[in-house]
């Protein structure tokens, strides 16, 4: 089989998974034995005028990570869907959306006024705010469109396949890299890889102590917990229920901390804090609605928890104002 | 304004058949609420309520066994918590607690059904119409495979 | 009139954006350096629980994710007004440290290196990390991949989770250090100052002893007379995980020492329409635009400025470099180029001090926390980034519910005078009447990329060159000229 032409490009991205696929580290260099890199922003130059230059479907795979924010991220989307036989949603603001959609619970108009106007050590008495096409004395600039809200990458154009994480995990990501250069039957199309098949809790090796109640919740700002007991059953948030496994326990293992959830959904649901909610309804111990609603009171943000990943790919999205 | 669309999730023990005997007793109520059956209120998943608001209800009432009289012991105790939970995130989403309603009604309480399902009508009518996918913010309603699913 | 784009230089939280504006007679009317990206941050850390910020604001950086981490985590326990056990302050300290190494490592080596080791004048096609390891030899090659990997594994060892980490938490760290994983971090800690003073000697061998590059370094292209910030200790010794923010003017005399919670009284921003990224600014002078000198107001927060800002550094070999560096250049210096030099001082400094809290008797103690119990308020926490003075700002409610944010990142700090520093370049080398070539490009790269601005493109890249593509356009917007750079 000859070389695969492979492109990596990052939208309204971090920069971390690109990192990720650096820390691949020795394997780097298999990696590049098959593959020929067309357009990897990080590693390589590249200019878009290249990109457009090149045949349609010209790239095998291409990796997009980064959620898509602005007018820019969303014609490089457009552009990389026609140049590729195979799109890949990288990480979990392609996937769905990341943290850059928490934004999804707030206006356009909100952030703007907060960033130029109203943040502490902004001064801007003229209420300067910033525009797309400027006027200077030299001439005129331009900057990309924000847009209203975030999306995910398959809310703007068509995606061949999902790898979950934030970042994905490199050792993943090697498995991933290394099926499409072999050749190996493909998955079907819309599938998650590069990740497990179960929920987290499933492969969780903290100890739980079976049939779980709890009576309210408590936060890790002001708790001391038990570093071997299951975060749940300590009465912490933890998305071990409603997030899929493959990250390697980064957080409940290696951390001491509990999981928020950016490996995405588990196979066959459709929405992480449904989810999230259906479990925790199971888990708490009270029948009086009174008590249940302090109980849930509790938590204080639930959709900042559930959707702290995937607010551009839930069910619902914030309303209209 | 359009007819309000609601949504009804009944347990089949209890609340189904309530609502049955409001139907083979022929007592009126709204016809803006569509029933959709399950085996116990327990078994209401948070998803389909968010799947009703997402698809167009601008309501959605929960109805199961009263307290005690589950007949899978307690599944709509399970059911209560997860709604007032989802309930509560929803304000997050721009959703007034009013669209969601949660009531016990038991085999006999057909009467009670059909007042309850009138009652929620106007709450819903005067809340306005929440209008679907179109109601959430710009772009959502062009889909993707996200929302597809 | 031409108009010059250089787009896209290449990213810092999205692209940055070059456009310079030539006359009709050639020469260069103005330059302007735009950021077209704005994520929001400020705004929806609103409503979230104020524990949850440290976990969520490492996403504005997937490079120096553990500075935002530990930036955040400190004003967090400011706002539970909780003061972390000794050891937790050393853990957080050396899993900083690793952080520090691995990404002075990457700049230097992948982006800085090239144009002196090979020359800026060398072949294209070979400027880059692989061309380094050509001419430097594999094993070399190999030290680098390794040095980098260390920084990321004494992250790993120490906090469990290095890109976009989870360690903080109000009122210490989330685990212990054991004993095991000290050894381990040791260990890569020596090995790592070894491999810092390595890197100091190449930079001596191959650019401090060859007078073409030091007449670069000091020629006027690359001169900026600004204000300098950083982070010192009780000792006004560098510090980047704790002490007051020192700024200096531009003869190098102590203007402004504040405690992070006073950062409002002398820091502000400015904005600008035809850019999402505001331009901090010192309040004592006020926005006088972009201009230098002792009246502007405008600062730099880099490795040169935060050396300049203090007094010395805390580490035995670090602070013979820093001695002979500024016996070399003077001081204050501000020889923008220069920045390289006080990065491998600073990546000494990392790897020293990560050698001194390994070996540290009380850096396995048990007691890494302080549960809060005070009511939750306000609080700021400021730490160095790689890139320049970090400062994260939060206030809650009585529940720790996040009322309001305020964030200062690194990058930030630099923006006016990056704007600057490029304009300047430019102004060097575009000539009357002479198209725009690719010396022009490579200047003004060299220009920006000693800030290292934060994107992970400027560290990580390995070809060690921004992709550029500059069209020179007519008075009549014809487009004369299409330069590309591959
Ligand atoms: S998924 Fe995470 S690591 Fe990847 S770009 Fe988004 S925030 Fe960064
Ligand atoms: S809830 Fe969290 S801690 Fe508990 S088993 Fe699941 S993943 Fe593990
Ligand atoms: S534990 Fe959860 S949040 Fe942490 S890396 Fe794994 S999936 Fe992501
Ligand atoms: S059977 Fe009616 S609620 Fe369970």
């Amino acid at each position: 089989m000859g070389k695969l032409n492979v492109g990596v490009y990052w939208a309204a991205s971090c920069g971390g998974c690109d990192v990720a696929i650096l820390d691949i580290h020795e394997k780097v260099l298999k990696v590049k034995e098959a593959c020929d890199f067309f357009l990897w922003p990080i590693a390589m130059d590249f200019k878009y005028a290249d990109v457009e230059a090149l045949p349609d479907k010209h790239l095998d795979l291409v990796l997009f990570n980064g959620a898509v924010r602005n007018s820019e991220n969303k014609h490089l989307a457009e552009l990389l869907r026609k140049k590729s036989k195979l799109l890949v949603a990288f990480g979990s603001c392609a996937h769905t959306g990341g943290i850059p959609a928490l934004a999804n619970f707030t206006t356009k108009q909100g952030i703007f006024e907060r960033a130029y106007l109203t943040s502490d050590s902004t001064d801007n008495p003229q209420k300067v705010i910033p525009k797309t096409k400027v006027k200077v004395p030299e001439g005129e600039l331009t900057i990309p469109e924000f847009f209203e809200r975030v999306f995910a990458l398959d809310q703007v154009v068509d995606v061949d396949y999902y790898v979950p994480g934030c970042p994905p995990n490199p050792e993943r990501i090697w498995e991933v890299l290394a099926a499409v250069v072999t050749g190996a039957p493909l998955p079907p199309k819309g599938s998650v890889i590069g990740a497990g098949t179960k929920a987290l809790c499933d492969t969780c090796e903290r100890k739980r102590t079976g049939d779980k109640k709890i009576t309210g919740f408590k936060r890790v700002a002001t708790t001391d917990w038990d570093p071997e007991v299951c975060f749940l059953d300590q009465g912490l948030v933890c998305l071990g229920p409603c997030t899929r496994d493959g990250c390697g326990l980064q957080c409940v293992q290696h951390s001491n901390m509990p999981c928020r959830g950016c490996y995405g959904l588990p196979p066959d649901i459709s929405d992480q804090g449904a989810k999230m909610i259906a479990a925790l309804g199971s888990l708490i111990d009270a029948k009086d609605p009174e008590e249940i609603a302090r109980i849930a009171g509790e938590l204080p943000d639930q959709a900042g928890y559930y959707y702290r990943f995937s607010a551009a790919a839930g069910l619902l999205e914030r309303r209209k104002a | 304004m359009s007819e309000p669309r609601i949504v009804a999730f009944l347990c089949h023990w209890c609340s189904y058949t309530g609502a049955d005997l409001a139907g083979t007793a022929r007592i009126k109520y709204s016809p803006n609420v569509r029933i959709i059956r399950v085996m116990c209120s327990g078994r209401i998943e948070p998803q389909f309520l968010l799947k009703a608001l997402r698809e167009g209800a601008d309501g959605v009432l929960v109805c199961g066994c009263h307290p005690g009289d589950c007949h899978y012991h307690e599944g709509n105790y399970k059911c209560l918590r997860r709604f007032l939970m989802l309930r509560q995130m929803l304000g997050q989403y721009g959703i007034e607690e009013g669209r969601l309603r949660l009531e016990w009604v038991s085999a006999s309480e057909g009467d009670r059904f059909a007042k309850l399902a009138d009652e929620f009508t106007e709450q819903i009518r005067a809340l306005g119409p929440l209008g679907g996918r179109a109601a959430f913010v710009e772009g959502t309603q062009q889909g993707g495979t996200s929302w597809a699913s | 009139m031409k108009t010059v784009v250089v787009d896209p230089i290449t990213r810092l939280e999205g692209h940055g954006k070059i456009t310079l504006f030539l006359g009709d007679d050639g020469e260069l009317k103005n330059a302007y350096f735009q950021i077209p990206e704005l994520r929001g941050f400020e705004k929806f850390l609103e409503g979230r629980p104020v524990e949850e910020a440290p976990r969520i604001v490492p996403r504005i950086c997937g490079v120096c994710p553990a500075c935002h981490h530990m930036a955040s985590g400190k004003a967090v326990d400011a706002v539970y007004g909780v003061e972390i056990p000794p050891t937790a302050k050393k853990l957080r300290e050396l899993f900083f440290m690793g952080e520090y190494i691995h990404s002075h490592v990457a700049h230097f080596y992948a982006l800085a290196a090239p144009d002196f080791v090979l020359g800026p004048g060398s072949e294209k096609a070979k400027r880059h990390i692989l061309g380094i390891v050509d001419k430097v030899g594999l094993e070399i090659g190999g030290k680098v991949l390794t040095f980098r990997k260390h920084g990321h594994e004494i992250m790993k060892a120490v906090g469990g989770k290095c890109t976009h980490p989870v360690y903080n938490v109000p009122g210490g760290v989330s685990r212990p250090l054991t004993g095991e994983q000290r050894d381990a971090v040791e260990k890569m800690a020596r090995e790592c100052v070894e491999l810092a003073k390595f890197s100091l000697q190449l930079f001596e061998d191959v650019v401090l002893k060859n007078k073409a590059y030091l007449d670069i370094i000091t020629g006027p292209a690359y001169k900026l007379e600004v204000h300098n910030m950083g982070l010192v200790d009780e000792k006004n010794r560098v510090n980047f995980y704790d002490g007051k923010v020192r700024v200096t003017d531009v003869q190098g005399k102590q203007i402004a020492k504040y405690a992070p919670h006073e950062y409002l009284q002398h820091v502000a921003e400015h904005v600008e329409e035809f850019s999402y990224l505001k331009y901090p600014y010192l309040k004592k002078f006020g926005w006088k635009g972009f201009v230098e000198g002792a009246a502007s107001g405008v600062y730099r927060a880099t490795p040169l400025s935060r050396l300049n800002a203090a007094d010395g550094m805390a580490t035995p070999l670090a602070q013979a470099e820093y001695k002979r560096m500024f016996d070399t250049l003077g001081k204050p210096c501000n020889l923008t180029l220069a920045t390289h030099w006080a990065r491998l001082i600073e990546l000494l400094y990392s790897c020293e001090r990560a050698v001194e809290l390994a070996t540290d008797p009380q850096i396995t103690d048990k007691h890494v926390r302080n549960v809060p119990t005070k009511t939750p308020h306000e609080g700021v926490g400021i730490v160095e980034a790689q890139r320049g003075t970090l400062t994260h700002h939060y206030v809650t409610d009585e529940k720790g519910i996040i009322r309001k944010a305020n964030l200062i990142v690194g990058t930030t700090n630099n923006n006016a005078a990056i704007t600057m520093s490029i304009k300047k370049a430019a102004q060097h080398l575009v000539q009357k009447g002479k198209p725009v070539g690719e010396d022009v490009l490579n200047m003004i790269e060299m220009a920006f990329r000693a800030y290292d601005p934060c994107f992970s493109c400027a560290t990580h890249s390995l070809p060690g060159h921004f992709p550029m593509e500059v069209t020179v356009v007519g008075p009549g917007g014809e487009v004369l000229q299409v330069l590309e750079r591959s």
